[in-house]
């Protein structure tokens, strides 16, 4: 492959991340693809548009199952192939993979991916029940060992190998807060400080309320075409260069690191080595900050920086706006939310407004090489995609 | 010992009620599986046999869990860790008896075969946890 562009996505679009009260998840969705379908003038969504990958996490939410077309149907497209991939936090990553296989199958020359989920209207309690289940049950959840909880073990582990600290971590709730706060669709767009992070009620130790990621409802999605048709529908095409899926173990215990995750390394190498380029490479990244924790590990998994000095990488303001690798310009999970299902194409989204100068008040100057990271359950997912563009 | 009972998760935790906890060794290649598996994921095997483990071992890591689900509402704050045995095996469970501040990685502990105390309906599994040794 060797940095050929698998894919070029023409459009992308994203909800307002937020409550969305007395919506369905499908409405939500209607909002992320009209603003794909405007985005685009050029495409004919029901003439162009032959197959539709959405990553949904839970039927629990709404007592909704069969997503795929559910979404397809208010999105106006009811016809065409639709499936749902779910890989829980990583669900639309894995939509975001299926429709590049389904492109470079030659099945389908122009494809939707996307994702969505509606869950401000459960209890907190609720949704905890809900997302635990993307872990192992009969050792895992059946001992009261949460969603929290298991990223809390690794932190535990990464302080006591390392010595990370609370405080790093808090530094990066600000940093992302920071950035949702120059992001209009973000949940939340105030920023904090240090002390809001460590002085907000314990969740599961070391992981506070600020260090953890926002419950929040939203969609997004993505339209991508094979590369030699991407000028049919846009001047300024994102290629996608590099994508790397991997699997773990679904229990952590089994796995032989508690301080890396080797889903996320696994498909960083396949996704790197796809594009031929390096982590020194890429401009831009969207992390999967679900907990301030996880970004810290994820600069190391990803090879921004050596392993356990991603504490001192967030220290050095380095992955801020204006520092030489900004990560999570759109807030992040932590601060512009995390809709679950969603998640994964939200990240492709602002990449694909990063590449395309859109990104307005967060823009990263001559950002043209972008990576996200999408992590599912405590990491027996893992999807990482590189994107390049070629435009000025 | 039973070696016609099924190498399943299940077996597992019937055997917790006989205050045993056992895995499954197999028997093409060696490894040993906490909790047993009917297919090696090594070798592919499935024949097995039963091998008792130790329930002393030491913490790996830990948790305090605040928020708890619905179930594990009326036992929060509890801590959470996983604990390393003998022969690379690991496993996670509840930790009782030990006050947050005192909790340590590298700290040794007993499995204890007792149930904690949490209401379900399914599974109607026994659940065991860690004391310190």
């Amino acid at each position: 492959m060797n940095g050929k562009p698998l894919v070029s996505i023409v459009s992308a679009g994203l909800s307002k991340f937020g409550k969305h009260e007395g919506l369905y998840a499908r409405e939500i969705f209607s909002f992320a693809v009209k603003e794909a379908f405007d985005r685009c003038p050029k495409l004919d969504p029901k003439r162009d548009i032959k197959a539709m990958f959405i990553g949904h996490m839970g039927e629990a939410y709404e007592h909704q199952g069969h997503m795929g077309a559910a979404v397809a149907d208010w999105a106006g497209l009811a016809g065409i192939p639709a499936t749902r991939t779910e890989a829980a936090c990583a669900s639309s990553g894995a939509a975001l993979r299926s429709g590049i296989y389904a492109v470079l199958s030659g099945l389908a020359d122009t494809v939707i991916v996307g994702g969505v989920e509606k869950m401000t209207h459960r209890t907190t309690a609720e949704v905890t029940e809900y997302l635990a289940m993307a872990s192992d049950y009969p050792f895992e959840q059946f001992h009261g060992i949460t969603f929290p909880g298991l990223f809390a073990l690794m932190a535990t582990a990464h302080m006591n190998d390392y010595g990370t600290t609370q405080e790093q971590m808090a530094k990066v709730a600000v940093k992302n807060h920071y950035h949702a706060s120059l992001n209009p669709k973000a949940h939340l767009q105030k920023e904090i400080t240090v002390d809001t992070v460590l002085s907000s009620k314990v969740v599961a130790w070391p992981l506070k309320l600020y260090d953890c990621s926002l419950i929040t409802d939203g969609a997004s999605c993505i339209i991508m075409t094979k590369p030699e048709l991407a000028s049919k529908f846009t001047d300024a095409p994102v290629h996608i260069i590099g994508s790397g899926q991997a699997s773990d173990t679904i229990g952590l215990y089994e796995r032989t690191s508690l301080t890396s995750l080797n889903s996320a390394k696994l498909a960083a190498k396949t996704a790197y080595e796809m594009a031929a380029l390096k982590p020194s490479d890429i401009n831009v990244a969207e992390v999967h900050d679900c907990f301030t924790f996880v970004e810290i590990m994820s600069y190391e998994d990803l090879g921004f920086c050596p392993v356990g000095k991603g504490g001192k990488l967030i220290e050095s303001g380095e992955t801020r706006l204006g520092g030489r690798l900004p990560v999570n310009t759109s807030g992040g999970l932590k601060a512009k939310g995390h809709p679950v299902g969603a998640t994964g194409t939200a990240q492709a989204y602002e990449i694909y407004l990063q590449l395309t100068g859109q990104a307005d008040k967060r823009q990263v100057k001559d950002a043209k090489v972008g990576l996200t990271h999408n992590v599912g359950g405590s990491g027996a997912t893992a999807t990482v995609h590189v994107y390049r563009s070629d435009h000025a | 010992m039973n070696t016609q009972a099924p190498f399943t998760i299940e077996q597992f935790y019937k055997f917790l009620t006989q205050a045993k906890l056992m895995a499954g060794k197999c028997l093409k290649c060696g490894k040993t599986h906490l909790p047993p598996r009917p297919l090696c994921d090594r070798c592919f095997g499935q024949e097995f046999e039963w091998v008792e483990i130790s329930g002393k071992g030491h913490l790996l890591t830990y948790t305090v869990i605040h928020v708890a689900p619905l179930q594990f509402q009326a036992l929060a704050p509890y801590a959470v860790g996983i604990v390393q045995l003998e022969n690379q095996l690991k496993i996670p469970g509840m930790i009782t008896g030990i006050p947050q501040e005192q909790l340590k990685i590298g700290r040794e502990l007993t499995i204890d075969f007792a149930a904690c105390a949490a209401g379900q309906t399914w599974p109607q599994w026994q659940r065991y946890c860690f004391k310190p040794t």
